[in-house]
């Protein structure tokens, strides 16, 4: 199918974008990457009146690493993050999840904060913030705050974004030094959207045992959870129901499962980071 | 709606048309351009058969629209190589039978070509996953893949070598 027709605007600087957003209220929809939004304009799920494409504000099309944390611009596509091997090599759960989202054409065009605010359940990107305790830079007519990842997801395909808002920043602090991390999702094919997503970061004291666990969940609920970083534990934190890919009964198994692997796999690599 | 101008660089030559702008960049280059080279399938971004490159990397044309390709450079299956002068790519496709209804080859070359530009020595294994994007009902992918190690020898082989 196609999309139904719409008033097409392309700011090209931050203010412009939110004034015009502010102005179309709910009858304007962002537009960034695209590979969301455009298949569900095509299949007519989505029928904006208006569409703000970001895509000329330039000066949102950047990331970098301060210190700690890795600060993500509304424009930076997936694939900048995939290519940046500093960034990969301080967070191995960051590596193990970008290949997992979609396919490199995906990539290319798709962007971090846009899979971030489109808020799907089953995502990498917003299984990450929620595991990193990321924080997103919102910026309105009425002004700039910050949101906590756990804060920012409401449910499914909804967030804390208010009318006339956008995230124009994502800043994701990476795990400290000699921790160890890992992503791992179980999905029907390649590039699919997941059954199911577990991340992990495991901290180690100086004696060898462990120090700190975080545990995040993903297309569990209608929310990426951060759950007790106990596999057994951590199961009974999401609340999956049944659906045409699987009962509730398999995706709670499949929880603690995927809780388990990532929750070994984050401390094996902690283990080797701090020999 | 009111249409919108819309200029592009579409295999080397500058492009202009009208167009609504909830035109996506496949109908465009079908429909208004004549370039019906690139193939619409899923037209939601799961097959992969309309891929093009923008600015040299893939993407899906159907999830793009024309307007956004203004002041971009897009290359199409037909900027790719023509049937005097095929591509390593086309002709390996064809040596080793890397198509059967041919609907998805477009996009498969162009996955392809953006693929051995990174990956000049291909590895089976990851060109499974770096190729995933792209769906053939026909092949079952071995000779697809067949295809692409072929072309990396062809690209390889010196230009005198290769006529």
């Amino acid at each position: 199918m196609k999309p139904a027709p719409f008033e097409y605007h392309a700011p090209t600087d931050l203010g412009e974008a939110v004034r015009l957003l502010a102005a179309l209220g709910e009858h304007g929809r962002l537009l960034a990457g695209g590979q969301s939004l455009m298949p569900m304009l095509n299949l007519r799920l989505a029928r904006p009146e208006a569409i703000v494409d970001l895509n000329r504000i330039t000066a949102l099309a950047y990331h970098r690493l301060d210190d700690e944390t890795l600060v993500i611009g509304a424009l930076c596509r997936q694939r900048e993050i995939e290519r940046d091997k500093e960034v990969l090599a301080r967070c191995a759960a960051i590596a193990d999840a970008i290949p997992l989202i979609g396919h490199i054409g995906i990539r290319n065009r798709g962007t971090v904060v846009g899979s971030l605010a489109h808020a799907d359940p089953s995502a990498e990107w917003p299984v990450l913030a929620v595991l990193l305790d990321a924080t997103l830079e919102v910026e309105g007519v009425a002004g700039r705050r910050s949101i906590a990842a756990q804060d920012f997801f409401k449910g499914l395909f909804a967030t804390d974004l208010r009318p006339g808002e956008l995230v124009v920043e994502a800043r994701f602090p990476l795990p400290p030094a000699g921790a160890g991390s890992a992503f791992i999702e179980v999905a029907r094919r390649h590039g699919d959207f997941a059954l199911g997503a577990a991340a992990a970061v495991v901290e180690l004291a100086a004696d060898g045992s462990v120090a700190a666990a975080r545990l995040a969940l993903g297309g569990f609920d209608s929310v990426p959870v951060r759950a007790t970083p106990d596999p057994a534990a951590a199961a009974a934190d999401v609340h999956p129901v049944d659906d045409v890919h699987a009962p509730a009964g398999y995706r709670r198994k499949l929880a603690e499962t995927l809780a388990r692997r990532a929750l070994h796999l984050a401390e094996q690599r902690a283990r080797k980071a701090g020999r | 709606m009111k249409e919108v101008d819309v200029r592009l660089t579409v295999n080397g030559r500058e492009c202009t048309a009208r167009c609504e702008p909830r035109t996506t960049l496949a109908d465009f280059l079908r429909g208004h351009l004549g370039l019906t080279g690139t193939h619409l399938g899923c037209e939601h971004g799961v097959c992969g058969a309309c891929t093009v490159l923008l600015d040299g990397a893939t993407a899906r044309s159907c999830l793009m629209l024309a307007v956004q390709g203004q002041g971009h450079e897009v290359t199409t299956i037909e900027g790719l190589g023509t049937p005097e002068n095929p591509h390593p790519l086309m002709r390996a496709f064809s040596e080793m039978h890397g198509l059967q209804c041919g609907f998805c080859t477009p996009g498969f070359i162009l996955s392809a070509h953006e693929y051995l530009r990174e990956n000049p020595r291909p590895d089976r294994q990851a060109m499974r996953k770096d190729l995933s994007g792209n769906i053939c009902r026909c092949t079952g992918y071995v000779k697809i893949f067949a295809a692409v190690e072929r072309a990396a020898e062809l690209m390889a082989e010196p230009e005198a070598a290769r006529s």
